[in-house]
């Protein structure tokens, strides 16, 4: 049940008055829609991966920028192609943990009693697991393809939002209007979808940026030991290359710290924005009717 | 009982800074509290009452500026003094039980600790168990058993989390004390009680108190003058007993007649204050109750009517009244 | 004569409280109560907190399952109604809540809330439809002109205006009965008798019976045709409002109304007439629920409740004291000025 966000033209003015009111939120912003531009350029500069035998890891030159990698391709060329993998990556995983989270957490929240039980305690064992390490033995398990990669990452990190929207959920059951519409006569599936969702999904604003950070970074860990896709190149691929060739030794710094660089400033956006817009938004979930 | 003026409030003038404006909480106030009297302060939300009692302790919020008044109190203007003279003030001389102060406790102290923590520090030279030993007096006085210092907020009901604030207020042997809604939220025989432990105290301790309360009725029975604000402004004040009986305000008569009473037959009759209050960013021009005033005039749209003494200690502002 | 609209009969509500891991705790917020309530009339159910006033108006309404007793509507167990039914039912009966921002949704104009139940009840079939039925619906409530107030927010709203919205809500359907709990006590004292006003013209309009529920026993006298005295989660006086106030038998009837500040009373000491006390719902005290705190108490009263019994006409109470003709003076020691009917 994927929760259908309707970002009217009224909720999206007001959210861009409260990001202009804090400077970390602009940052973040910021950093993002630079990764964003750089994703639209790619779709006009293809990616040149002829291999160059003359470069091997050469070092960087005003040819290229970043030096070179293993098969003398150019890395600043090559980093550029892998940002809108990892973006990809990295949103699809928020798409489908505030989607599993939601139902999860509103179905607990709202049913209460036996269902409410058990699903508590599926999120609270999987929030005590270790993370990274679940996620290694899972992707090890299934066949290295984004989509497994997306599945692995999803699975792990979703008790996180269904904790955040169970509690949502309960404390908007207990508002009058819900009794109200109990009154009028609507069934339990009807009040979920037209009034316990729309009043909780706002959390999930600032909640799905800072999981988008934790998906890249989770995507880049997995690929950075050799369980993510092989055929697509992210950061993290990157960085699984360049160890796996010997860069470290060699000296290759223009093919390590750049794209570890990369990663990290995108994450350091995605949790800038994410955790300014947490900040700006709860005292105000109760300000304001429209956030 | 003597008439001494113990607080003089002139001419107050208080904004609240926000982002939809500037909110003109109160304008322009005068009233004065005698020695030995129970003064009530009246209104409806957002009218500027509680704005009044933060104005007289200087805790106003940060967005909040007196632009303009003064508040005489033992001979000095508060709005003058330094801040360490008026921290001494602050609970050695005027104290506050302020609203919602049920909710006012921390819940994981003992109720106990948080009144010795207030004594200590109005009262420097004291040491733990001095203050314990004013404490447990000050229970007594407000017919609590002493021993629930000992307890935690949670164990405390609401009549008897008020009379523990009372009893806070108390502590250091005030001369004024303010009161904000002390009675709301609570039962109707618990609110007796309440206000009986009010009327005993004033006269145990020969202080003043300032009660400030929607509650209309409630100010009746307690107060010995009343005054009735409306949008930032006093409209009336007088003596108790001519307030309630010879309403001369406009906003104050419609008032009376809307509250309920237990005696007496009642019909349900139409409609007496119509539209809402106005809004304190813009209020109206000339007289703030005009656009819901039954007999306003054009007068009322263009001047402002300055509180006028019609007969002896009945103040109105109002220009039918007036002429 | 008038049909009984709603009976209650023997009603009891408890909440479960879970103490311990095998001891289990019931919080007896409505124990054992009946009458009935006419259409057409204004019945007040009048209490302080602690008394389970609110979750009798919810049980009437469904919204909780009693665990013993009946509720009927026009003759009809509301519980035995197959569910196909029970939306039906949900037309006749509407509530008003206390909080007037609460009870509406945050993220819904005033249209698309008024327009709701209409919608639940598939009772529209054109958005042209819908807009004449929520803009007269507007009308009747006072805010006018409809098309300034359809597409505004909760939050854009006086207090005053949503609660106006919730009426419009609650009427739409045209219900026959309407349950208002404490609608005016979050407002101002000039809006709330605004309120109050078009609450009584929409009952005169559209034929409504009203259970009032509130704790302001100078309201109910004012407006209802019959008052309940509630302790407890027990009923202690019923009867005609003028009755129940002017004249009141039982002990905390009594003690309520003496205990009210009047504006214009010669006499300004509130008489305190019963001992402090709060009720306690979790384990309420053996026989009359107000023993420990009476003055009039004696052994009896400790050990079996008093029933409800008639001791004038249409006017109940439920007191060993009154039914045994005991002196009342104990509870008048504090009492100096009092005028009263005798009995």
């Amino acid at each position: 049940m994927l929760p259908l966000k309707r970002i009217s033209l009224r909720s999206l003015t007001s959210y861009i008055d409260l990001i202009k009111s804090s400077k970390r939120a602009i940052l973040g912003l910021g950093i993002i829609c630079f990764y964003l531009i750089l994703t639209i350029l790619t779709s006009f500069i293809p990616y040149d991966a002829t291999p160059d035998p003359e470069c091997i890891l050469a070092p960087p030159s005003w040819k290229h920028p970043l030096g070179t990698n293993e098969v003398g391709v150019d890395v600043l060329q090559s980093i550029i192609h892998a940002i809108p993998t990892s973006l990809k990556i990295g949103l699809f995983c928020a798409l489908v943990i505030a989607s599993i989270g939601t139902t999860v957490g509103i179905i607990a929240g709202y049913f209460g009693g036996v269902v409410d039980e058990i699903l508590s305690a599926v999120t609270d064992i999987m929030m005590v697991l270790p993370p990274l390490p679940l996620m290694i033995v899972l992707a090890a398990i299934l066949k290295p393809s984004m989509q497994n990669v997306i599945i692995v990452i999803s699975l792990v990190t979703w008790p996180g939002t269904a904790r955040l929207i169970r509690a949502q959920t309960i404390s908007v059951k207990e508002r009058p209007f819900i009794e109200r519409i109990k009154i009028i006569g609507a069934g339990n599936l009807y009040i979920l979808r037209k009034h316990i969702l729309p009043n909780v999904t706002s959390v999930l604003f600032a909640n799905m940026i800072l999981t988008t950070a934790y998906a890249i970074l989770s995507e880049s860990v997995l690929s950075f030991f050799g369980l993510g896709d092989p055929t697509q190149l992210s950061l993290g691929t990157m960085l699984f290359y360049a160890f796996s060739t010997g860069a470290l030794s060699a000296g290759a710094y223009w093919y390590i710290i750049p794209p570890g660089l990369a990663i990290s400033i995108c994450i350091l956006g995605f949790t800038l924005l994410g955790n300014a817009m947490d900040e700006i938004l709860n005292p105000r979930l109760r300000e304001h009717g429209v956030v | 009982m003597s008439f001494m003026t113990l607080l003089k409030v002139s001419n107050l003038k208080v904004v609240y800074y926000t982002r939809k404006g500037i909110v003109k909480a109160v304008n322009d106030l005068n009233f004065e509290i005698k020695s030995s009297e129970v003064f009530g302060l009246a209104g409806e939300s957002g009218c500027g009452k509680s704005t009044v009692a933060l104005s007289i302790l200087r805790i106003l919020p940060p967005n909040a500026r007196v632009l303009d008044g003064s508040i005489f109190f033992q001979g000095r203007n508060l709005l003058d003094v330094p801040e360490d003279e008026m921290r001494h003030i602050r609970w050695n001389k005027i104290s506050l039980v302020f609203q919602g102060a049920m909710n006012a406790f921390n819940p994981v102290q003992t109720v106990g600790n948080q009144i010795i923590e207030a004594i200590m520090l109005h009262k420097k030279d004291i040491d733990k168990r001095e203050a314990w030993h004013i404490a447990e007096n000050l229970f007594t006085k407000v017919k609590l058993d002493p021993s629930f210092l000992r307890r935690y907020p949670h164990e405390f009901s609401g009549g008897m989390k008020q009379r523990a604030m009372i009893a806070m207020a108390l502590a250091c042997n005030p001369n004024l004390i303010i009161a904000d809604e002390p009675t709301t939220g609570l039962d109707v025989i618990v609110q007796a009680e309440i206000l009986r432990l009010l009327k005993d105290l004033k006269n145990e301790y020969d202080l003043s108190i300032l009660i400030i309360s929607h509650d209309i009725p409630m100010l009746a029975t307690l107060c010995d003058r009343l005054a009735i604000m409306y949008a930032g402004e006093l409209v009336e004040y007088a003596d108790v007993r001519t307030l309630c009986t010879k309403p001369l305000h406009p906003y104050t008569r419609g008032l009376l007649r809307t509250l309920p009473t237990l005696d007496g037959d009642w019909q349900f009759t139409g409609e007496i204050l119509k539209g809402e209050p106005p809004s304190l960013i813009d209020p109206p021009p000339g007289c703030t109750f005009h656009p819901r005033c039954p007999i306003s005039k054009e007068l009322c749209k263009r001047k402002k009517p300055l509180l006028t003494e019609i007969e002896p200690e009945h103040y109105v502002a109002c220009h039918s009244v007036i002429e | 004569m008038e049909d009984t609209i709603v009976e209650v009969r023997n009603l009891k509500v408890w909440f479960p409280m879970k103490t311990g891991l095998f001891s289990k705790f019931y919080v007896h917020a409505v124990d054992g109560v009946s009458f009935a309530i006419q259409e057409g009339e204004i019945f007040s159910v009048v209490g302080e907190s602690g008394s389970g006033k609110t979750t009798l108006g919810k049980a009437i309404l469904g919204l909780v399952k009693p665990i013993k007793g009946q509720i009927y509507y026009r003759k009809q167990d509301i519980w035995s109604i197959p569910r196909n039914r029970v939306k039906i039912l949900r037309r006749n009966m509407q509530m008003i809540f206390q909080d007037p921002f609460g009870s509406l949704n945050p993220k819904m104009n005033v249209f698309d809330t008024i327009v709701e139940p209409l919608r639940v009840h598939k009772l529209v079939s054109s958005q042209a439809e819908a807009q004449e039925r929520v803009y007269q619906m507007l009308e009747q409530v006072g805010l006018s002109p409809p098309k300034d107030y359809a597409e505004k927010y909760p939050h854009e709203l006086s207090g005053g205006q949503r609660q106006r919205v919730a009426i419009a809500a609650a009427l739409i359907l045209n219900p026959e009965f309407i349950v208002a709990d404490e609608p005016t006590s979050m407002l101002d004292v000039s809006i709330g008798s605004q309120i109050l006003n078009l609450m009584m013209d929409l009952k005169d309009k559209y034929n409504i019976t009203y259970l009032f529920i509130t704790h302001d026993l100078s309201l109910a006298r004012m407006i209802s045709n019959r008052i309940a005295v509630m302790y407890c989660g027990k009923i202690m006086e019923i009867g005609p409002a003028s009755e129940v106030i002017l004249n009141a038998q039982s002990p905390y009837t009594i003690a309520l109304t003496a205990a009210v500040p009047r504006i214009n009373s010669e006499n300004r000491e509130l008489p305190i007439l019963l001992k402090s006390g709060l009720p306690n719902m979790a384990s309420p005290p053996p026989g009359c629920r107000l023993h420990p705190r009476c003055p009039l108490a004696r052994d009896v009263c400790r050990q079996k409740e008093p029933e409800l019994i008639e001791v004038r006409k249409g006017h109940y109470v439920a007191c060993h004291a009154v039914t045994e003709g005991w002196s009342f003076e104990p509870l008048y020691t504090q009492i100096k000025h009092r005028h009263r009917k005798s009995r």
